[in-house]
């Protein structure tokens, strides 16, 4: 039975590998996402046989337990397929955030119970019972225990928070408490240090208790991370949520000494790290930075460079239709504004009365745009807009400059030239969309308020961008009704 | 009108104001106007030209007049205004600054008039514009003079460029040179230096030295040049002789020389308002009129000039006549009975061969330094090299002390790093989202370890790997369907 489990968990993990490998391409995508579903599938059917023992009498001698499992994988499957159905897209960041906290809270309940009776150990010697003889494998397990529920409890509250952040239900504004590093360096020591009585104690319940504590210590820390950490950088938390969430998961596998746990666990967090490595870089910023910043806030105000001198110039739907009829080459540029006003529809629409004029209608994509990684591909792919026409920033910021019209919607910091020639700039150095090479660069805006990170955008005054004020749905739906 | 309607206004419009740019009265009261007979009885008077002293006497006591006034010409009309009360706004005073750009009038038209002059001039001239390959032969492109360079003169370099034209311009602002040569043209100097930078972008008289340098380059370039045009203005006086009559017999027969300095008195010597001069086989177009021969154009621009001044001075919800604004003081001529004295001018002049304004600032030298720092290839390997041999060591400790049981599982955990960070790189950026939801779905694998922890008999243990089942439930299941539901809507142009 037991060779036969490892061959299954050995098969299940390929699958998974390639499930993420076919995401590469995306006519390779939805092949690797059913890969994903049968290793899935195959880990769970024969788990549930491993826990029959190959006696399928068990479910009857184990009425309760089968209950329970049948119960509580229908409830979950039911409550997930219902949860997958409903969301939005322009929803999804916080449909992430959720999905990462439930993984944490699972390493919690899953460390708890393995703590309290290693059922699941398979192997014979993980269990407080064993003998002192093999005194390093209990330590090992119960440093394993305790790290899988701190790494849990961590992901836990800090997808909270970030869902509660990403909803709008908790403000984008970091909470800087004053001596917030002390305060995390403080819980994190206590963390450590509250383990040595943890190993040492012979009461389960003493134990218990002590994890307890700690849980609830390693929660407070997720809380007060994720509430530091400002509006603008709610993509790299997302990610490096992702992260921990596979972390979480590995070190579950290591406590019930389960190769599948360990290896999807790690995969899954070696692709939240990424993630996360690449949103920092398209923004600048050390990952430290990011985790410990702040940032977004008054202090980014008062180091703005001085006041360029300028005017805003304003156009309206008509002159705007006029110059788009003439147009050539035009590039859209889509913010979360977009997400925001649920523009893409609009948006979509409006690409497709410039395809007729046959004019080359294209979508810069800035890898931070949005609340999650990919954001805009996948709200730009639900309006129906072809992903070949969708470029990453690399791909095209070199096009702008024989682009007839470029048009931002409701998007700020990424196109803000002050990140490449003022040094003074918050955002001094993030790699941005170079739209003012265009001819001429129209943003949608609501109003004149500045981006996420607090940074005044002297793309607004240049002599070649108009300012389309309004809600960026309706903007777009004049625009479209203006050039059919 | 539309404009000022939405912004508040109530609009009344003289009867048959609008027929010489062929806006019928109909259409004017389609976009929310009401005809009027006595239209100097509005609180606020737009009007084009000078009023007349009949019309002033028409206007109401107290109101807003906004208007060319041009007092340097009528000397008794601020007198008049001022009699009546009336808040008099003219149009050409309003300062040439940044945010006045778009009330200002006077460049509107200007830019017109460059437009028409070539136009007119091609219109008059035997020969083409641009370069000519034919089969029968080939002609040479004309040879075009402007001189002055502002935004009449631009307009006209660039429309002349656009026919195809040689163009070269004179101006004697420095200033100019980049614009010239930006549109195409081909600045010309004299060899005396003197700046002619005057205020509020006109250029000035110049020295008697500078003049004679100037005169001997037009006459050089008469020579060779089938089209003059003059835009040289300098406000408040007469325009200034630039094209004396040596420098038409110059000019070869056939060739035609506009001069839109013309109600001023002209640039050329021999012009005479309104009229065609034919001297020694030369045109000499000394139109007035260039304006209402594009009479739509001219009053789009300048409808929207005073839109814009409407709208600066408050809107139709809360028009002031504001003595603070920079603006509008400037351009105020009577107000509340007064003839007001123009303002101290504070106008900015053009920066000459401007620095390029759009350069990069200099980056301060520490934050240089601490850049550097960060992206010096020295400096990132030693980190790494001290950071991977703490690493080995620590690994090796850990072997040492460690059960095999755990080592065999962390052999697993650091390649399945390595694999998932190979595998994720490879990702398509676009596919980011959906990489999350599948790697949401996959972390719900700990669900076979909650399944492991449920046991036959009813205790906290079994309860809590029931719940930790029934969460990772949901993530495998949500997760799993809403990459499907994404990767659904990806889709190539023309089908999927």
């Amino acid at each position: 039975m037991s060779g036969t489990l490892a061959i299954a968990y050995l098969l299940a993990g390929v699958l998974f590998i390639r499930s993420l490998g076919g995401l590469s391409k995306q006519e390779t995508a939805r092949v690797g996402s059913l890969y994903g579903i049968i290793g899935m599938a195959l880990a769970i059917a024969v788990t549930a046989l491993r826990w029959t023992d190959g006696d399928l009498n068990i479910f009857v001698t184990r009425g309760f337990g089968t209950v329970l499992l049948v119960g509580a994988v229908g409830i979950g499957c039911v409550v997930g397929a219902v949860l997958a159905k409903r969301v939005e897209m322009t929803g999804m960041p916080e449909l992430v955030a959720i999905l990462h906290s439930f993984v944490g809270l699972a390493a919690v309940l899953v460390g708890v119970s393995s703590y309290l009776a290693p059922h699941g150990a398979e192997t014979t010697m993980v269990s407080l019972s064993v003998t002192k003889s093999d005194s390093a494998s209990v330590l090992v397990h119960l440093v394993e225990i305790w790290v899988g529920v701190a790494v849990g409890a961590v992901t836990f509250t800090g997808s909270i928070i970030a869902w509660a952040k990403l909803k709008g239900s908790l403000s984008g504004k970091p909470l800087l408490l004053p001596g917030r590093h002390i305060i995390n360096l403080a819980i994190a020591a206590a963390i450590a240090g509250l383990a040595v009585p943890f190993v040492q104690t012979q009461s389960p319940n003493e134990g218990v208790l002590l994890l307890g504590m700690m849980a609830g210590l390693a929660g407070l820390l997720g809380i007060h991370l994720v509430l530091a950490i400002g509006g603008a950088d709610m993509p790299v938390v997302v990610s490096l949520l992702n992260s921990y969430s596979g972390w979480a998961a590995a070190a579950a596998g290591f406590m019930l000494a389960n190769d599948l746990l360990i290896m999807t666990g790690a995969l899954v967090g070696a692709s939240g790290a990424i993630l996360s490595i690449i949103m920092c870089r398209a923004m600048n910023r050390s990952i430290l930075n990011v985790v410990f910043g702040g940032f977004g806030t008054a202090e980014g105000k008062v180091a703005a460079g001085p006041q360029a001198a300028g005017e805003v110039i304003k156009i309206e739907a008509a002159d705007l239709v006029a110059q788009l009829q003439e147009a050539r080459n035009v590039i859209v540029v889509p913010g979360y504004g977009m997400a925001v006003a649920r523009a893409q529809g609009a948006v979509y629409e409006f690409s497709k009365a410039l395809k007729a004029r046959g004019v080359n209608v294209r979508f810069a994509i800035h890898p931070v745009a949005g609340r999650l990684p990919g954001h805009m591909n996948v709200l730009l792919a639900e309006a129906g807009v072809p992903y070949d026409i969708v470029l990453e920033m690399e791909h095209i910021n070199h096009d702008f400059a024989k682009t007839d019209v470029v048009l931002v919607i409701g998007a700020n910091d990424i196109v803000n030239p002050g990140a490449l020639d003022d040094a003074s700039s918050p955002i001094y150095g993030m790699p941005v969309l170079e739209v003012w090479h265009a001819r001429t660069v129209v943003v949608l805006k609501r109003g004149m308020a500045a981006g996420y990170a607090g940074v005044e955008n002297p793309l607004f005054i240049r002599p070649n961008t108009r300012m389309f004020f309004g809600d960026a749905k309706s903007s777009m739906d004049a625009l479209v009704a203006g050039l059919k | 009108m539309r404009k000022l309607v939405a912004s508040g206004f109530k609009v009344l419009i003289e009867r048959g104001a609008g027929a010489g740019a062929g806006y019928a009265d109909a259409d004017y009261e389609a976009a929310g106007a009401a005809l009027t007979d006595n239209a100097f009885d509005a609180a606020i008077v737009v009007k084009i030209r000078p009023p007349e002293p009949a019309e002033v006497e028409k206007l109401r006591v107290g109101g807003v007049l906004i208007s060319l006034l041009q007092p340097e010409r009528h000397p008794e009309l601020p007198q008049l205004l001022a009699a009546k009360k009336v808040s008099a706004v003219a149009l050409e005073r309003i300062p040439r600054i940044t945010r006045a750009q778009k009330m200002d009038v006077l460049s509107s038209m200007a830019n017109l008039s460059g437009y028409r002059a070539v136009i007119e001039a091609a219109a008059s001239f035997g020969g083409f514009l641009g370069p000519q390959v034919t089969a029968a032969g080939t002609s040479p492109p004309a040879k075009v003079l402007i001189i002055g360079a502002g935004v009449a003169g631009l307009a006209a370099l660039g429309t002349a460029r656009a026919l195809g034209a040689e163009v070269r311009a004179f101006d004697t602002r420095a200033a100019a040179r980049e614009q010239v040569e930006s549109l195409g043209g081909r600045f010309l100097e004299v060899t005396v230096k003197e700046s002619g930078e005057g205020q509020g972008g006109y250029g000035k008289v110049m020295s008697p030295e500078f003049i004679a340098a100037e005169m001997a380059l037009f006459e050089a370039q008469a020579r060779e040049v089938d089209v003059i045009i003059t835009t040289a203005l300098v406000p408040g006086t007469k325009a200034p002789v630039l094209v004396p009559q040596k420098v038409v017999e110059a000019l070869k027969p056939g060739s035609i020389v506009v001069d839109l300095a013309a109600e001023q008195g002209g640039n050329c010597e021999l012009t005479k308002p309104d009229e065609v001069v034919e001297h020694n086989g030369v045109k000499i177009l000394g139109h007035t009129d260039l304006l209402s021969r594009m009479a739509p154009s001219a009053s789009r621009l300048f409808s929207n000039n005073v839109v814009h001044l409407l709208e600066e001075m408050g809107g139709g919800k809360a028009f002031t006549v504001n003595l603070q604004s920079d603006v509008v003081r400037p351009a105020l001529l009577t107000h509340d009975g007064d003839v007001l004295p123009p303002p101290p001018k504070v106008e900015p002049t053009a920066v000459p061969a401007a620095p390029r304004p759009a350069a990069p600032k200099p980056v301060p030298p520490e934050v240089k330094a601490a850049k550097a720092k960060i992206r010096d290839p020295v400096r990132r390997p030693w980190g790494t090299t001290v950071g991977s041999l703490l690493l080995v060591g620590g690994l090796f400790l850990l072997g040492r002390f460690a059960p095999g049981d755990f080592l065999q599982h962390f052999t697993v955990f650091i390649l399945a790093c390595f694999v998932g960070w190979q595998v994720v790189w490879a990702v398509t950026p676009a596919l980011h989202t959906p990489l999350m939801a599948v790697t949401n779905a996959i972390s719900g694998i700990i669900i076979i370890g909650g399944m492991l922890q449920i046991g036959s008999s009813i205790d906290v243990a079994t309860l809590l790997g029931g719940a930790a089942v029934l969460i990772a439930a949901i993530n495998v299941a949500g997760g799993f369907l809403v990459t499907r539901r994404m990767l659904k809507m990806f889709h190539r142009e023309g089908g999927s």
